[in-house]
């Protein structure tokens, strides 16, 4: 299995020897830094293009497909004209905390994105508390969402933020929950770890059967909810709010938002892949040496994108399928629903454990 | 979900959800509806009824309906035909009206489709040519009669009942003959059917005048508009009237 690693590691003793060790350490910083911006915006657009064509496609409509071979360089147009447009600042705006409030969004929407497995070794935050660092630092960004909508002095962003504040601190504790679930069943948190430990053993969702598949959709539901998307868009429901919380935000302050919301579908089918399907991890079953070496010559990061895509594709496909919640019905559905279910599969999970019932 | 269990409420819920995913994901293979306009312009297929362009339809011998009437013109809403008409001596030394120029400002349609609707003749119609766009509005004036063409000769010409026109005078005399008779008959009924459905609908439209009038008395213009339409729905009333008389001795001459 191809490890990046080694890349890694021959790259360090290259510097080594040319450069003192402060040095090598600063240009390595600024090397991964660059790596990620670079994916992140490269992400982003792919995001921007595979929704507009997927909800085209489910609305029985083409898409973009003017500009480029089938609209692809549509996007690439998109993200430039948002490069070129004015920022506007208001009167009577906080503006400190007005042009604070992207920043801690795309903050946390890309210190969670160097969580994400890309490829064994290939790995920019990894620690053995990995899972709970990604929970703490993706709930930065709903402090950047209150304080666009409270900044802004509008009642549509204040109201946005206001939605989005509850719906994201409600959804956290089932993702918080789901996760323990997962954590039970892997017994660490380091995703490296996770990742490795699925590579050696086969998928989580298999190995934790009804249970982690149960746990799978919860996720799902809930991190869609997190990315305030889908039937959960409230915070933002152009049809009553204008944009909701980003309402008066223009050019690239707006792109940060927008790009945020992207990233963090992104994030959120990232570590659904991670966590139940093995990350960068190929598809293996015990036993069966000569399938899983055949699986293990394609490289990890085509299997960590590979499942990236198909959570994405799950959840587009649930994006654009249901209608907008009222607030109430969101919270329902959290409180009511989501809650006692992922706590059910917590205490299922652990028996299940503890009465050696998982693979 | 007030009246079901909790549990029935999930489930319930879960299968809805699952259904509607169903249908998207269906949705996701069908053909997409989606026209690509400037390279499908050969395919495109524009609904029959699509109103573009006004046209008056030519024969082959470069013969239109139109008689010059200017019904059309008058029924515009916004002024956008202007039937030119000059006065000839035909042959047997009867004047008559001839169209010059018909002249349509397609910049000003609104696609109303009154003229057409009005055209005792069905002279002129909408066509379902789409690509209107020009670079000079005055491109958009344009003459609907071609060069040298004329009006339909018609052998014996009927007479023809103007079925919509408000102020309808009475159809010319008509030969007798049994045939013809019948036909013109049936003209008439067709046409006294639909005086009478004037007259009712001025009338409704009086009613409604008299009520809007009625509840602000110190409105004059409200006044004026209710003796107007009074007294349009009188007049449309008896001209049913006659219409309906010719009708009944038109059938009675033809038995």
């Amino acid at each position: 299995m191809f490890d990046f690693s080694d890349f890694t590691s021959w790259l360090d003793t290259v510097l080594l020897r040319v450069m003192p060790e402060w040095l090598t350490i600063l240009v390595e910083c600024v090397l991964v830094a660059l790596g990620i911006i670079t994916l992140y915006a490269i992400f982003a657009m792919v995001m921007i293009y595979v929704e507009r064509k997927f909800c085209a496609f489910v609305q029985c409509r083409l898409g973009p497909d003017r500009v480029g071979p089938w609209g692809t360089v549509q996007v690439v147009c998109d993200v430039l004209k948002m490069l070129t447009k004015e920022i506007v600042s208001l009167r009577k705006t906080d503006r400190f905390l007005h042009a604070l409030a992207p920043f801690l969004v795309v903050t946390a929407s890309m210190t969670t994105f160097a969580c994400l497995p890309w490829n064994k070794g290939a790995q920019i935050l990894d620690f053995n508390v990995g899972v709970f660092f990604f929970l703490a630092v993706g709930s930065i960004g709903v402090v950047g969402i209150l304080l666009a909508g409270w900044s802004a002095n509008n009642k549509y962003s204040l109201i946005g933020a206001m939605r989005a504040g509850a719906q994201i601190i409600s959804y956290e504790l089932s993702i918080g929950m789901v996760m323990l679930t997962m954590i039970c069943l892997a017994g660490t948190m380091s995703f490296s770890e996770l990742c490795q430990n699925q590579a050696e053993g086969g998928w989580y969702i298999f190995r934790g059967h009804i249970v982690a598949l149960a746990a799978f959709i919860v996720y799902l539901i809930a991190g869609n909810a997190e990315c305030n998307r889908g039937p959960f868009d409230l915070p933002e429901s152009e049809s009553e709010l204008t944009a909701g919380y980003h309402t008066e935000y223009s050019g690239m302050d707006f792109g940060y938002y927008y790009l945020a919301e992207y990233l963090n579908l992104f994030i959120c089918a990232g570590m659904a892949s991670t966590v139940f399907l093995g990350g960068w991890a190929p598809f293996v079953i015990p036993g069966l040496d000569g399938f899983n070496e055949v699986m293990a010559m394609i490289p990890g990061f085509v299997w960590f994108l590979a499942k990236v895509f198909f959570v994405l594709f799950l959840l587009l496909w649930e994006r654009w399928t249901f209608p907008r919640l009222r607030i109430d019905q969101i919270l329902t559905l959290e409180w009511k629903y989501l809650i006692p279910i992922s706590m059910t599969l917590l205490v299922l999970m652990a028996l299940c454990v503890s009465l050696g019932l998982t693979f | 979900m007030a009246n079901t269990s909790y549990f029935a409420g999930l489930v319930g819920g879960i299968k809805s959800l699952c259904n509607g995913l169903s249908v998207t994901f269906r949705e996701l293979w069908t053909p997409k509806v989606t026209e690509r306009y400037p390279e499908n312009r050969k395919e495109n297929h524009i609904p029959e009824r699509f109103r573009g362009t006004l046209v008056m339809p030519h024969n082959e011998k470069n013969e239109h309906k139109c008689i010059g009437c200017g019904i059309c013109q008058m029924q515009c809403p916004n002024g956008t035909i202007k039937v030119v008409t000059e006065m000839v001596e035909t042959a047997d030394g009867k004047k008559k009206k001839q169209l010059v120029r018909y002249e349509y400002d397609h910049g000003c349609c609104m696609y109303c489709m009154l003229c057409t609707r009005a055209c005792p003749q069905g002279a002129i119609e909408f066509s379902n040519e789409y690509e209107g766009s020009v670079f000079d509005r005055k491109v958009l004036v344009k003459v609907l009669n071609h060069p040298g063409s004329k009006c339909v000769e018609k052998p014996a010409r009927p007479a023809v009942a103007k079925p919509a026109a408000p102020a309808a005078t009475p159809a010319a005399a008509a030969p007798a003959a049994g045939n013809e008779a019948k036909a013109k008959a049936e003209k008439l009924v067709a046409a006294a059917k639909k005086a009478e459905e004037n007259a009712a609908a001025a009338r409704a439209a009086a009613n409604e005048a008299k009520v809007a009038a009625e509840a602000n008395p110190g409105d004059a213009a409200l006044q004026e508009a209710l003796a107007q339409a009074e007294a349009k729905a009188v007049k449309l009333e008896t001209a049913a009237k006659t219409f309906a008389q010719k009708a009944a001795e038109a059938v009675e001459a033809a038995k």
